[in-house]
């Protein structure tokens, strides 16, 4: 009876303290993909608060934002996940891109300085992942270096990918096009921005982790 | 005047990771356009550009890259076997690899069996010469 009474105090102490496994998810992709859109809509889902700023100017996400312990729900499952939104890989930063926008040359001067930096960290980060949404404009070719080289770095690293084809709710998306390119990961369409297939997403999701 | 620099293997081959990548970019910030026997690993390929954005300023913008290995996505798994084997023994000797700076290479277009250079235009990247100077 006292040992009983014992293992029950423990198993009662253990569901008490037991921590629940949290799941560093990283978003990382090329530069205007909607990583940060996608962060927003999963965090607004889950939490009613959003990550961070998107915007139609390239490299808008320039350090690393993090919003830890969201409880994400799929099929009656539920996970914790911190939520890690890197900014967009590239190969070039040309300060007078960023005049196009309207910026000052001090002002882009400045911004092409934070995005180096930025990809930097991004580089960094990928050992400090567990998993991966690599998001890629479906309305852009898919065949391209830094979308083969972020890819080709988590194979690498045996970190699992899911492939999330944003922007499906243009005209000009292919997301078979992706789907040809990275034959060997599950890829799934989706709009960030309007919601279209989130439900489809988290069940993804919740597969890659599981 | 632009310039192809063609890059045989056996030029990179003894060389660490490190000392492969300063080359390529050494190369690229001199405006050549580099065509490298072989390919550079993934993770060769994400210091790359991780050492291209430390080094980016005024007047280098960063770099154009593409690796390519024609076979890698037909390969059956025997063929891929074969093809590890050959790497671990010869290295990275398949495919091939184009970096050039991005002041010259405006993108490179590329579908699984076609690859297009496209370039700036040359009156736009003297115009950029010049509004460099002027600053």
């Amino acid at each position: 009876m006292k040992i009983n009474i014992m293992s029950f105090i423990g198993s009662v102490f253990k569901k008490l303290f037991k921590r629940k496994k949290l799941i560093k998810l990283g978003i990382y992709g090329p530069v205007n993909a909607g990583k940060t859109t996608l962060a927003n809509r999963v965090c607004k889902d889950w939490i009613g608060e959003e990550l961070g700023i998107a915007s139609k100017i390239p490299h808008e996400t320039r350090e690393i934002q993090v919003k830890e312990k969201v409880k994400i729900r799929s099929n009656d499952k539920e996970l914790d996940f911190n939520i890690i939104d890197t900014p967009g890989i590239a190969t070039k930063i040309d300060y007078e891109d960023f005049m196009k926008f309207k910026l000052s040359e001090k002002e882009s001067k400045q911004r092409a300085k934070e995005a180096t930096k930025g990809v930097i960290e991004a580089i960094k980060w990928l050992e400090n992942v567990d998993c991966v949404l690599v998001v890629l404009d479906a309305t852009q070719n898919p065949y391209n270096q830094v979308n083969i080289t972020i890819i080709g770095n988590l194979a690498a690293r045996n970190i699992p990918v899911l492939i999330v084809g944003n922007k499906v709710d243009l005209r000009k998306a292919n997301l078979k096009k992706i789907q040809n390119a990275f034959p060997q990961y599950k890829t799934i369409g989706i709009s960030a921005e309007n919601g279209k297939n989130m439900e489809e997403f988290y069940e993804a999701l919740f597969e890659l982790v599981k | 005047m632009l310039t192809l620099q063609f890059v045989p293997y056996s030029e990179v081959k003894d060389l660490s990771s490190l000392g492969r990548i300063r080359k390529l970019l050494n190369m690229a910030k001199e405006n050549k356009i580099v065509l490298l026997e072989g390919r550079l690993s993934k993770e060769e390929e994400a210091e790359l550009i991780k050492t291209t954005m430390e080094e980016i300023n005024a007047s280098f913008r960063g770099i154009e890259l593409a690796v390519v290995n024609p076979n890698e996505s037909n390969d059956d798994a025997f063929s891929k076997l074969k093809s590890t084997i050959a790497s671990a023994l010869v290295g990275n000797r398949q495919g091939f690899t184009i970096i050039g700076p991005a002041t010259i290479i405006k993108s490179i277009k590329r579908d699984p069996n076609k690859l297009q250079l496209l370039m700036k235009d040359a009156s736009s990247r003297v115009s950029k010469k010049h509004s460099k100077r002027r600053r």
